[in-house]
């Protein structure tokens, strides 16, 4: 899939964390990449490893604990991996940046919002104090926090939510970076307010043209905003694909399992929801075979030894699957 | 109709602000809930839904009388919540129980699952014997799907899902008509939300259990309730049978949230036009006058700032509080 437009390219990462309890498989070999421009969404249930990938990719994993056993990740014919922590620091914030879940932990609550704000742009662009402030304001308004100019010297706390979270991304946009990576963004905000985030988003995208990667485990909000899917299992990606593609035809049980546990606000309920037997299985010891074998209701003899690999069945659609759910016999 | 299980009657709770080191004084009140008068059916199940701060928790915990009403009543099984003392009081905590949000919060790490779950069974003394109880823990167990022999581990052993169940197995120890469900599966996993909402549904036909379905989630709230009660703010503004709520929600607030749902289908996103509200929900401490949604309300007129909407009918079993939607 490698074009002049893929600027983005993970292979093979794979992250630990060596706890006293014992080693975990966080992160199992995760390849994809990702094109100028575009929104990739990264979904699947906490502990799946979705946002540790993203944390290792942009290096902010703490070592030790954790350690990035293997893989690299090429951003524009650089191995982030291999870069100094000097040369990192150019990287993020300034090309590639993180907006995250919760706004009231991620903003120090003793700065004030435009202290924080201008600290990207002091690090990263030779502004000096007073176009730092005025960029600022410049970008409050752009997020949409009225008054942007008397609000530079207010707390965190003196914020809502959805006003943090604007904050957020403001601080994120603030040297126009070339990919943003949205972790949950609005797990924590009411839907109006969720509403709200994901519009200004969407019209601050195309205002950049840059490309984002949307964290999340709420499949109706990949609906809306995503061109292409990857679905993690267990530290897997267990299926890619477009948007409409994996909606339509989901491929892996998986998928296809969550998709038919999600009630829905626009439809008369016709019959019980379908709900996935078990738990997510502990990531203390490297599965042997399929990581969903245990849950799944397609399982066969060769699932459960072996661990199936992401192949691409049609075009650009892939799953780590042995058996065609259609069919519900091996591929 | 039949008598209703369950009755609320203008309930009101207040909670006041304080200041003062020395000279403790009342400043001011938290109107959390500022009013709300409905019915449950026996037998049926009522969501409650509405933004952070609409006082939709406080709803649930104040009709239970666990917290003390500020005005107001509610009547479960013909007993007055907030007025019943002694042995009356004690029935209306055996059939009036709760399940709660966080499963993680809301059992005591140091209890084994058989103190747990046999504790209403000691408090209101109903099982004799330490053998009746443990059979009827197991027998508990066995309804929300959890091994019995686990009974003598601790909560931390359990997953998210597992102690939800947990917390379920206790509402249902002592044989309650009523369970006010606060945000029971919020806290999970999509694939263990489903597992969760399906044992309440199966526990309900099988016992026959009242619900109140206190949530955020629009969808699920569709999914599993048979009337929806939208709050804002500390009063009720719409109140509905599922489907026609649903399709055709009257109050303007009700069709921003629902227009503000995602969908999982991404052909329906892309053609979907979005009422997006504009600003957050206001301070409870000095509510907006007249209707509540007016500073957010994308139709308003100046009636509304000043007039509080009057709660009336607007179809059978359908009540709507907005100057601007004719009955």
């Amino acid at each position: 899939m490698t074009d002049n437009h893929t600027f983005l390219e993970v292979k093979d990462l794979k992250t630990r964390f060596h706890t006293p309890e014992g080693t975990v498989f966080a992160v199992n070999g995760v390849s994809f990449s990702l094109k100028e421009g575009e929104t990739l969404a990264v979904v699947g249930e906490s502990g799946c490893g979705k946002s540790v990938t993203m944390m290792s990719l942009l290096r902010l994993i703490s070592i030790p604990p954790g350690k990035i056993e293997c893989g690299e990740v090429i951003y524009r014919d650089k191995d982030l991996l291999k870069l100094t922590e000097s040369e990192m620091e150019h990287i993020r914030g300034k090309e590639i940046a993180m907006i995250f879940q919760d706004p009231m932990t991620s903003l120090n609550p003793v700065l004030t919002v435009g202290r924080q704000l201008t600290e990207t742009l002091r690090t990263h662009t030779p502004m000096n104090p007073d176009q730092c402030r005025e960029r600022a304001i410049t970008l409050l308004d752009w997020v949409g926090i009225p008054d942007a100019k008397n609000r530079l010297n207010d707390h965190p706390h003196q914020f809502s939510g959805g006003m943090r979270q604007r904050v957020m991304i403001a601080m994120a946009l603030a040297c126009t970076p070339s990919l943003l990576i949205a972790d949950e963004p609005t797990t924590a905000l009411d839907v109006t307010i969720q509403a709200q985030i994901i519009e200004l988003v969407k019209r601050l995208k195309q205002d950049v043209g840059m490309a984002m990667i949307w964290i999340t485990h709420d499949l109706g909000v990949v609906a809306g905003m995503a061109d292409r899917v990857i679905v993690m299992y267990a530290g897997f990606i267990v299926e890619e694909a477009l948007v409409d593609d994996l909606y339509d035809n989901p491929l892996h049980p998986y998928t296809m399992a969550l998709l038919q546990a999600l009630p829905r606000a626009d439809r008369r309920r016709e019959k019980n929801l379908k709900s996935i037997q078990g738990s997510p299985p502990n990531l203390l010891a490297e599965p042997v075979g399929c990581p969903f074998a245990p849950r799944c209701e397609f399982v066969k003899e060769r699932c459960v030894r072996e661990n199936p690999i992401l192949t691409e069945i049609t075009g650009g659609h892939k799953t780590a699957c042995w058996v065609d759910v259609k069919t519900g016999g091996l591929r | 109709m039949n008598e209703p299980l369950v009755r609320v009657e203008n309930l009101t709770k207040h909670f006041p602000i304080r200041s003062g080191v020395i000279i403790d004084r009342v400043v001011g009140a938290v109107r959390a809930v500022d009013g709300i008068s409905f019915d449950i059916q026996k037998g049926e199940t009522l969501g409650m839904v509405g933004e952070s701060g609409c006082g939709k928790t406080t709803a649930g915990r104040t009709l239970l009388g666990l917290y003390p009403a500020t005005s107001g009543r509610t009547l479960i099984d013909n007993l007055s919540v907030h007025e019943s003392k002694g042995a009356d009081l004690m029935k209306i905590r055996r059939k009036a129980q709760m399940i709660f949000q966080d499963p993680y919060a809301s059992l005591n790490p140091r209890w084994t699952v058989n103190a747990i779950i046999s504790e209403p069974l000691r408090v209101h003394k109903l099982m004799g014997s330490k053998s009746d109880r443990d059979d009827r823990v197991k027998e508990l167990l066995e309804l929300v799907g959890l091994n019995v022999r686990h009974m003598n581990r601790f909560p931390h052993e359990f997953s998210g899902g597992q102690r939800q169940r947990i917390g379920i197995a206790r509402a249902l120890a002592s044989d309650p008509l009523f369970i006010v469900c606060d945000e029971p599966i919020s806290a999970l996993d999509v694939s263990i939300q489903a597992q969760v909402v399906n044992l309440l549904e199966k526990l309900q036909d099988q016992l026959g259990l009242t619900y109140l379905f206190v949530a955020h989630d629009l969808s699920m709230v569709r999914h599993i309730c048979d009337r929806v009660a939208v709050m804002y703010l500390g009063v009720m503004v719409e109140i509905a049978e599922r489907d026609d709520l649903y399709e055709r929600p009257r109050h303007p607030y009700t069709q921003a949230l629902l227009s503000a749902v995602p969908l999982p289908d991404p052909r329906k996103e892309r053609a979907r036009q979005r009422t997006i509200l504009t600003g957050d929900v206001p301070s409870p401490i000095n509510p907006p006058t007249g209707c509540r949604f007016h500073p957010r309300c994308p139709i308003a007129v100046d009636r509304c700032k000043a007039e509080v909407p009057e709660w009336k009918d607007v179809a059978p079993g359908h009540k709507v509080a907005c100057h601007l939607v004719e009955s």
